[in-house]
């Protein structure tokens, strides 16, 4: 009777391990990070050709939306991304704003002139701690912007899909 | 009076060298806590990817301004979730991986101490 139970036992055991490593398997590793971070965060920031100063306060109004947009010139994924970029630069309810992150001004300089300038404002990010106050892992990483309040935020490049999206929600709230 | 305001300067000087190591061994006690999201099983302390240089630097001024463990912890919990942190906090979602292994322990003592008293008859 006590093996019996005995087995009966090891067996259960022996699905549920089965049955928890099985589910595991199908399970992602890639992390997202969820964050809770809603609202735009505050920072004073230097600008990428003027070199001054300005204030997240300064940059955003209401009733307007922002794309942040965080790139490099060495980063591959962002080359792709920038057509994107730049067809909805056209979109004139859509401010684009870039954040340069960890470049180098000439090679940066140069990445524009090559691939087009979609950017109204950009601001320089020398050591990556401004990203990190966004939540960003790297790069590329963009943000929709509206009300001071983060209603997308995408990882990696963007795409045909993503852009279309992105304009959606633009042109849906006029 | 020479002497002692010379003494004076060296205790000052040791104790900001003292202050300074102190807030090292505070950045690397909090960085080790912190996973690095975009390496591996590795934390923020152990990488050289972009994502932790940039976090060291962050945890480096936050400390300057003055701010508490904890309160960097909260910070980049805000920024990123509980995820970032190797030591989870106890709540309602980590209860049971705090105290399970508290209960299989006392769990087992007592079949052990169950077994001894058997033996003992």
């Amino acid at each position: 009777m006590k093996n019996k139970i005995l087995s009966f036992l090891s067996i259960l055991i022996l699905i549920f391990v089965f049955t928890t490593f099985y589910k595991g398997l199908e399970k992602s590793n890639i992390y997202e990070p969820q964050n809770s971070l809603k609202k735009i965060p505050e920072f004073s920031m230097m600008t990428f050709f003027e070199s001054k100063e300005i204030y997240s306060k300064d940059i955003f109004r209401d009733n307007d939306f922002y794309l942040i947009n965080i790139w490099a010139s060495w980063c591959v994924p962002c080359r792709d991304e920038h057509q994107f970029l730049v067809s909805l630069s056209k979109n004139n309810r859509l401010e684009i704003i870039g954040i340069n992150y960890k470049d180098n001004y000439k090679n940066a300089e140069r990445f524009l002139i090559e691939l087009g300038n979609p950017y109204s404002k950009i601001l320089v990010d020398k050591d990556g701690t401004k990203a990190i106050e966004w939540g960003a892992i790297g790069v590329p990483e963009t943000f929709l912007v509206y009300e001071n309040k983060i209603l997308k935020k995408i990882i990696g490049p963007l795409n045909s899909e993503l852009a279309e999206e992105i304009e959606r929600i633009v042109n849906e709230k006029i | 009076m020479k002497k002692f305001s010379l003494f004076i300067i060296i205790l000052l000087s040791l104790n900001i060298n003292s202050s300074q190591a102190d807030e090292i061994e505070l950045q690397n006690k909090i960085t080790k806590n912190l996973r690095c999201l975009i390496c591996q099983g590795q934390s923020v302390f152990d990488s050289d990817s972009d994502f932790a240089n940039s976090l060291k630097i962050v945890v480096r001024n936050k400390i300057d301004e003055g701010f508490t463990e904890n309160e960097i912890n909260d910070f980049l919990i805000q920024k990123y979730g509980e995820w970032i942190l190797y030591d989870p906090k106890f709540n309602k979602n980590t209860y049971l991986l705090w105290l399970l292994p508290l209960l299989i322990f006392l769990l087992g003592g007592a079949i052990i101490f169950k077994k001894l008293i058997k033996i003992n008859k």
